[in-house]
């Protein structure tokens, strides 16, 4: 062999090297996996989702009681919890056939950061065709239109339901 | 608050394919330039250790696709380069002590310590189906672990070569036992802190900020850093304790949390090893020849002799090294061992070195990447023991050839000559690959 193409297989040796570790740290590149953990106006953000709740929740809604609307056409259609006060003010859960547990314990749907909720306040189930608010034995109770919630009383569309810091209201 | 999702694996066996392929082609091109080089490529030869190569490499993806399917891609690939660049490394020094009239063939028989290894890491992978069976024999480990770091000194059996006694004799081979104890004392030191770290983490007094341990709770740290000055001390090796006492501090962190065991504990090894540098005189030989290497007076006495020769190898290699072949690494003693990477550093010189040094890299990363996905304690800290045992010896044994600290005796793992350190260093990759799987594998997947 000649000298020109040993050194070309020299080169190319270091070449291969390199070729290898850049191609393995594409495939590392690729490979997440694991869990995904998004947080939804917590920490850093904490401010700036407040500043946007506060403007998506104008207060004259939640004040007067009169239906606006939803903020887009598919939103409107379907019946949806808005939290209009609170730490979670600002987010809306929409309603499928399920309950809905509210509280502070992690198996809850909307889980509440707040020292006056219990860890399974309350729950809001579909029961013929209206929504139904339930207590579940909290600590410092549940408000329905400034009214104590016992046994299962209806939700209607409007209404403004009260635990702890946080007001939920139903929209549809 | 915060939504969790879990992310969608993509095993990847695929690019384990590719990968394997740049991997094995790095291994026959090596060995065609060193067979070149010395006049002896025979294309039949070349063939088959192509052959076996091949071979080797599509026995363990068979396996790991069997067996563990969504074990990490990357490390398998990176393991067999650089055992490949060994073996080459190591064919190529013998060629090179051929000609100076010492007939040796290290490089035929490390080929054969590769098969064994990876055969060893299959072993592993399908006898340990479930890394947390482990945790079982916390204190059977660590017992089996002590005996093996002290093994070198019992009488009879141990036997000290150059100075060091790390070796034992048995069935006529010699063999370093710390090998193997690393890998016990690792699982034990996962077993103990995954039980224990409460106490370790959470009470004690605050000092300067941080929570420093009971003095009660000292008790582990006390006795680990006994055995490892007693390692420094009669054993003569600085490497070993520090690889061991290092890779306990290291879990001692990640079980904690805590700086102030770093802090406490490197401050104690610091005192130890300068109390022992003083004291004897063998440690202190040592640090003189690591501090004054290129002062003529300690050169001529041939404390630095090696290390300066492989320090101007490595200079001579430069930016793009000598090629293959081509430069005069057997010049070091023990050039295809302890100096296995000086000669490296001279034959590919600073880039091939870095590349090298990127593999075990990208090796220790999945090592911790590892430890972070998979959901349970003792995997955790035996997944982050293993990886960082193996960064912490590629440390010592690098930062010794390049006068960074002391020169010790370790070994350059899957790179340097020598049975012991390749057998056990595959049975770390095997665990790994192991622990990996479980943390790969979709939740609802695993038992």
């Amino acid at each position: 062999m000649s000298q020109i193409s040993i050194t070309l297989l020299r080169l190319g040796f270091l070449i291969l090297l390199w070729a290898l570790v850049l191609s393995a740290i594409g495939v590392l590149r690729s490979d997440l996996y694991g869990t995904r953990v998004t947080s939804r106006g917590k920490g850093m953000n904490r401010r700036k989702t407040d500043a946007r709740a506060d403007k998506m929740a104008t207060p004259s809604r939640a004040a007067t009681g009169v239906r606006t609307g939803g903020m887009s056409p598919r939103e409107s259609t379907a019946a949806h919890l808005a939290v209009t006060a609170g730490p979670l003010k600002g987010t809306t859960i929409p309603l499928g056939s399920a309950p809905v547990m509210i509280g502070r314990a992690a198996t809850c749907t909307v889980v509440i950061e707040d020292d006056y909720c219990s860890s399974r306040h309350c729950r809001v189930y579909p029961d013929g065709g209206q929504w139904m608010v339930e207590d579940l034995g909290s600590t410092n109770g549940t408000f329905l239109s400034n009214q104590r919630v016992d046994d299962p009383v209806p939700f209607h569309v409007g209404d403004k339901l009260s635990l702890g810091a946080t007001a939920i209201e139903l929209r549809s | 608050m915060a939504t969790v999702a879990e992310i969608r694996v993509h095993r990847g066996r695929r690019s384990e394919v590719a990968l394997l392929a740049i991997a094995v082609l790095i291994a026959v091109l090596a060995r065609a330039l060193v067979d070149y080089h010395a006049d002896v490529l025979e294309l039949r030869d070349l063939g088959i250790y192509a052959l076996t190569a091949v071979g080797l490499a599509t026995t363990a993806h068979l396996v790991l696709r069997r067996y563990a399917p969504s074990a990490d891609t990357v490390l398998l690939p990176a393991v067999f380069a650089l055992n490949g660049i060994g073996i080459a490394m190591i064919r190529r020094i013998d060629f090179a002590y051929a000609e100076r009239g010492r007939d040796t063939t290290f490089g035929n028989v490390q080929i054969g310590w590769a098969i064994l290894g990876i055969a060893l890491m299959i072993g592993v992978i399908l006898l340990v189906r479930d890394h947390r069976v482990l945790r079982r024999y916390t204190y059977t480990a660590g017992l089996v672990g002590l005996i093996g770091l002290m093994l070198p000194l019992f009488p009879v059996i141990g036997t000290e070569i150059n100075g060091a006694r790390i070796w034992i004799h048995l069935f006529g081979r010699s063999l370093q036992p710390a090998e193997f104890a690393k890998i016990a004392l690792v699982i034990f030191f996962a077993g103990y802190l995954v039980t224990n770290r409460d106490t370790l983490a959470l009470a004690g007094p605050k000092f300067l900020g941080m929570r420093f341990p009971r003095p009660r709770d000292m008790g582990p740290l006390v006795l680990v850093w006994l055995a490892s000055m007693l390692v420094q001390v009669y054993e003569r090796d600085l490497g070993t304790s520090l690889l061991f006492f290092g890779v306990f501090l290291a879990m001692l962190y990640v079980a904690t949390e805590r700086l102030s065991w770093v802090i406490v504990g490197l401050g104690m090894f610091v005192a130890g090893a300068a109390f022992a540098g003083t004291v004897f005189a063998h440690v202190h030989s040592r640090y003189e020849a690591w501090l004054h290497a290129l002062d003529p007076a300690v050169y001529a006495s041939g404390a630095s002799e090696q290390l300066v020769r492989g320090l101007f190898g490595m200079a001579s290699g430069g930016l793009l090294g000598t090629g293959l072949g081509e430069g005069r690494p057997d010049l070091v003693p023990y050039a295809e061992s302890d100096f296995i990477i000086s000669s490296l550093g001279e034959e590919l010189g600073l880039t091939g070195v870095m590349a090298i040094l990127t593999l075990y890299v990208i090796i220790v990363q999945r090592a911790m990447r590892t430890a972070i996905g998979v959901r349970d304690g003792f995997g955790k800290l035996l997944a982050v023991g293993l990886g960082f045992s193996l960064a912490l010896q590629v440390f010592i044994v690098v930062g010794g050839v390049t006068r960074v600290i002391p020169l010790t005796g370790l070994t350059t793992p899957f790179l340097a000559y020598g049975g012991s350190s390749m057998l056990a260093n595959w049975i770390v990759v095997g665990l790994i690959l192991r622990i990996s799987d479980q943390a790969r594998r979709p939740s609802q997947e695993v038992s």
